[in-house]
């Protein structure tokens, strides 16, 4: 399916996204990594602050009313129903930024600003297998 | 970015690809470059102690697989972490099960790097970049 380019609405999203991180570590010292903070809210709950986890998660969880409430429209996806494809998909992720410490927020976006090798690796490597993923899948298999 | 559709469309380079992730990334981290570079600056932060940001250096076996199988989930999907949560509340079908199986996810790769963990040694609180 095709999708249009949305410079403006992107780079408006993008900036949003930064000013997210930024706000969380002027007042929480902390990096916004999306799956560290799902993580938070799963034991053992070593030194993690479950509340501040779970007060962003809701945020997160509140912006599509914000979107429909700012444009007048619900937000528009296109989300696979296939149970096993997507089942699959995200055992991959929560496993892959558990172990790799990080996702694409974290690493993506935190990690590269701060200049990480670590971050700026993880980017290059989920961003290869990534593009590998979608080849294979739409080229090879023609899924 | 919370339409998996547009993320592996950005992801088809050879298809029908769409480059708006790039501005995506690009903004977000050009803000939090800058941003972050003023708060180093603050003589303390606003509600907490102190800052809990990553202190691992390592390149390691567990970073490259780690972020290779994320990949390959993020491209089946279109699917990251935040998108997903961001997306409950619509409801998806897709979204649902993607988000049962990235906790599940989660909770295996905790079992894993704490069982390969030294005994007595606890793991710092903010040791990865998450």
């Amino acid at each position: 399916m095709v999708t249009e380019f949305t410079p403006a609405a992107s780079t408006l999203g993008g900036i949003l996204i930064g000013l997210s991180a930024m706000m969380l570590m002027t007042f929480n010292g902390r990096i916004a990594g999306i799956s560290g903070i799902v993580g938070r809210l799963l034991p053992p709950y070593v030194g993690s602050d479950v509340g501040g986890a779970l007060l962003f998660i809701l945020g997160l969880l509140a912006a599509p009313l914000a979107y429909a409430a700012a444009t007048g429209a619900p937000f528009a996806q296109s989300v696979s129903g296939n149970a096993a494809l997507m089942a699959g998909a995200g055992v991959l992720v929560g496993f892959g930024a558990g172990l790799g410490g990080g996702c694409t927020s974290g690493h993506g976006v935190c990690g590269i600003a701060r200049l990480s090798a670590r971050s700026l690796v993880a980017t290059a490597i989920f961003m290869a297998t990534g593009f590998a993923t979608v080849f294979v899948m739409r080229h090879v298999l023609g899924g | 970015m919370a339409n998996p559709a547009k993320v592996q469309n950005f992801l088809d380079l050879a298809g029908t690809f769409d480059p708006s992730l790039i501005l995506v990334m690009f903004g977000s981290v050009v803000v939090t470059f800058i941003g972050y570079r003023f708060v180093s600056r603050r003589p303390r932060l606003l509600l907490a102690e102190r800052f809990l940001v990553p202190t691992l250096k390592d390149i390691d076996g567990r970073l490259v697989i780690g972020a290779g199988l994320f990949g390959i989930g993020w491209g089946l999907s279109g699917f990251c972490p935040g998108p997903a949560i961001t997306s409950l509340p619509l409801l998806a079908r897709g979204t649902l099960i993607f988000l049962l199986a990235m906790v599940v996810g989660i909770g295996l790769s905790r079992l894993l790097t704490q069982a390969s963990l030294p005994v007595g040694r606890v793991m710092p609180a903010a040791s990865s970049e998450d």
